[in-house]
């Protein structure tokens, strides 16, 4: 028998079909209904559901899965093996590309790296502007999760609610750094510039706008019962499975273990600000669901507290050797250097313009040696292994990323769930393919 | 910007460049998960400092230097980190200097007999402490710190290779596995390091004590060709299964490569090519 829609061919484990699009009326006549033979599901890379290019190969029983491989490496653009021919500066525009749902995040753990072999801190303004812009990097990553999930289970209206929130978050990254996404923002030293006039009340106002959407999550989709129900008791699994997968962030919390970095290995002071770890104990989908919501609600509260303990004052180190020569001022064409440098370099100081020069060419030297940093980051912990061999460039640079040890837990997540549960689970992770595969 | 043009491509690669060549060459080697892990090897071997600060070759065309302008003509003296003495701090230190190194160290001496063995070198930089390990007693170090009550290293927060590449010693163990580990009861952070060499580029697998291994492996063997004895299925994870060579190793260029993939066919994950 053949079938236009399911070509097969014979192999040493039996007859092989190979189903596509279409219809299957021809095959599915044919087959004998109690036969065990298994299917095999592939999804993805190309898949709606799979956030990116993700790609699951599932074994079927009926509906269950009895099997489930994640193949990865589809999105690897070798950003650990670029930055070793960049400059410690020009690493961060293309680490902030990793996780390109948590720039920020990703700038400020090798940032932190590099400082740490450089032994400098931060002025206190850049150190609270980062901490504020990555609370709401951890909003707008959480939108995406909540618009991505609920449009995967069916809830589009959780999808546009959850980009038209995230949109605000973008609103105000665009208002200070220039860009809505991948800032090269955070800097070693310091931040790239500045607040812009009109930030903090841009701010002021984005807290109501973000305390009203998360009100409205409630509304929309908290009491819900489908919603309810294609969350509960779904995906489980527990803190053991956790740390032994390596997993954290929400997933670990939500498996009942209060373990988030800014509370058990501050950084940047974080332990100044006053903040829960939400947790829950069922450790399935509706927990990370109830976690996440939780963790976007401290993070208006951290980012409200930032807004009032910020002082005027200097947002780069005041050392020559490291910071950007130029105030960096932001153009109707993203940031730049300031006129005023420009003129400065270009017409009046013969030194000025060395020293710009090799900062900007060469830039600065790093004390040799190996640091790991580590940060909360959205989907858990982000580190950085950062080594200098002394040079001007660094010698190797491992992002530790959250989507690419956590989606080693999809095979537990999914085996002996439905299909349609998997899809749950995946979204219960909140992977971002660029960050897994660098 | 011209591709490189020291290094080769792959085609004509040296014997340890090819995948296959060093799977062929190794001795066979017995899973070290569900048995007695050879602890004691009777053999312990010679490892060897390699250097920072060396001579590299890329798309820019650079040597001797890590200055990309070609202006600064600068050569950095070859670094090793030097071994640390007595007390080692860490986190929050008594009168004497001591910090939870120091009580790591102790405990670990204490329960671990091979110990003076097993870490040939203790560094603490930057208020980080590294125990360089020699390779045939690491799963015993990795499980006495994972199981011990007084360490509980229960998290392998990250594993991932680094490249100490000297051009002017080939026999270097110029291949370096980092393993960060993380206490979460006593909320501690150290690093272990291995280093090998790439004519015997092997470091037994740790998934046996902590299952996130098993990607992050997948991943230092796919980007710098460690072989991991013992993981289930060391294949490549980034890269297309055909791959030659290992992007992440210092002799190997940014640019200049030719599509390997093209026209390949890439076979499902269960019947890729194993390598122990």
């Amino acid at each position: 028998m053949t079938d236009q829609y399911a070509p097969s061919r014979e192999t040493t484990e039996g007859r092989i079909y190979n189903l596509t699009g279409g219809d299957w009326d021809t095959l599915l006549n044919n087959v004998d209904p109690t036969s065990d033979d298994r299917l095999v599901l592939n999804m993805g890379p190309q898949h709606p559901s799979t956030h990116g290019v993700l790609r699951l190969v599932l074994e079927l029983e009926g509906e269950s899965v009895t099997d489930a491989r994640v193949v990865i490496g589809y999105l690897h653009t070798g950003i650990e093996k670029n930055v070793e021919y960049r400059n410690w500066t020009q690493a961060v525009a293309f680490l902030t590309r990793a996780d390109y749902l948590s720039n920020m995040f990703n700038e400020t753990v090798y940032c932190l790296g590099v400082e740490k072999l450089l032994g400098v801190t931060v002025p206190d303004r850049a150190r609270l502007i980062r901490i504020m812009m990555m609370e709401i990097n951890r909003l707008s990553s959480h939108w995406v999760w909540l618009a991505t999930g609920g449009m995967e289970l069916g809830a589009l209206t959780a999808m546009t609610n959850g980009f038209r929130a995230r949109e605000l978050c973008l609103d105000v990254f665009e208002l200070i750094t220039g860009l809505r996404m991948n800032h090269a923002y955070v800097r070693p030293g310091g931040v790239a510039q500045d607040l812009p006039d009109g930030a903090v009340e841009k701010i002021r106002e984005w807290i109501k706008q973000m305390r009203e959407e998360l009100i409205g999550v409630d509304r929309l989709l908290t009491g819900q019962p489908i919603w309810v129900q294609r969350l509960k008791d779904v995906g489980w699994i527990g803190v053991e499975g956790c740390i032994a997968l390596g997993i954290t962030g929400p997933l670990l919390r939500a498996a009942g273990l209060p373990w988030d970095l800014r509370k058990t290995d501050p950084y940047l002071g974080y332990e100044e600000f006053e903040f829960e770890v939400p947790t829950d104990d069922r450790g399935d989908c509706w927990s990370r669901f109830v976690v996440r919501v939780a963790e976007m609600w401290e993070s208006v509260k951290i980012v409200e507290q930032v807004l009032d303990r910020l002082e005027p004052g200097p947002t780069m180190i005041d050392d020559p050797k490291i910071a950007w020569p130029a105030r960096l001022s932001l153009g109707p064409d993203g940031l730049g250097n300031s006129l005023q440098h420009v003129q400065k370099i270009m017409a009046s100081s013969m030194e000025s313009l060395i020293h710009h020069f090799k900062l900007v060419t060469e830039g600065f030297r790093v004390p040799a040696g190996q640091v790991y940093t580590a940060v909360e980051s959205p989907r858990g912990e982000l580190g950085a292994h950062v080594v200098s061999d002394g040079g001007t460039r660094p010698y190797r640079v491992h992002l530790r990323d959250p989507s690419f040890v956590n989606l080693q837990a999809v095979a537990a997540l999914s085996i002996g769930g439905l299909v349609a549960d998997t899809i749950a689970s995946v979204a219960s992770i909140d992977p971002v393919m660029g960050g897994c595969d660098r | 910007m011209s591709g490189p043009t020291e290094r080769p491509v792959p085609e004509d690669s040296a014997p340890e460049q090819s995948a296959s060549a060093i799977a062929k060459a190794a001795p066979p080697v017995e899973s070290t998960l569900d048995r007695a892990a050879p602890f004691d090897t009777p053999q312990a071997e010679e490892v060897r400092d390699s250097a920072f600060g060396v001579e590299r070759h890329g798309m820019f065309g650079v040597a001797g230097s890590g200055d990309t302008t070609g202006f600064g003509g600068l050569v950095h003296e070859p670094w090793v980190p030097a071994a640390a003495e007595r007390p080692y701090g860490g986190g929050a230190t008594d009168q004497d200097g001591r910090g939870y190194f120091d009580d790591v160290v102790d405990r670990l001496d204490t329960a671990l007999p091979a110990f003076d063995r097993a870490v040939w070198k203790v560094v603490v930089d930057r208020g980080e402490m590294t125990l360089h390990v020699r390779r045939e007693h690491l799963l015993e170090l990795a499980a006495t710190l994972r199981n011990d009550p007084g360490l509980r290293f229960e998290l392998c927060s990250s594993l991932s290779g680094v490249d100490y590449y000297d051009p002017t010693d080939d026999a270097a163990s110029r291949l370096h596995v980092a393993y960060h580990l993380t206490s979460m009861t006593y909320r501690r952070r150290i690093r272990l390091e291995v280093s090998v060499s790439v004519q015997d580029p092997h470091v037994p697998s740790v998934t046996g004590l902590y299952p996130t291994a098993d990607w992050q492996e997948r991943e230092t063997w796919d980007m710098f060709g460690i072989i991991f004895d013992g993981h289930p299925s060391l294949t490549r994870i980034l890269m297309p299964d055909d791959w030659d060579g290992f992007p992440q190793r210092k002799d190997y260029p940014l640019g200049g490569i030719p599509v390997q993939y093209k026209g390949a066919t890439i076979p499902p994950p269960d019947q890729r090519r194993v390598y122990q």
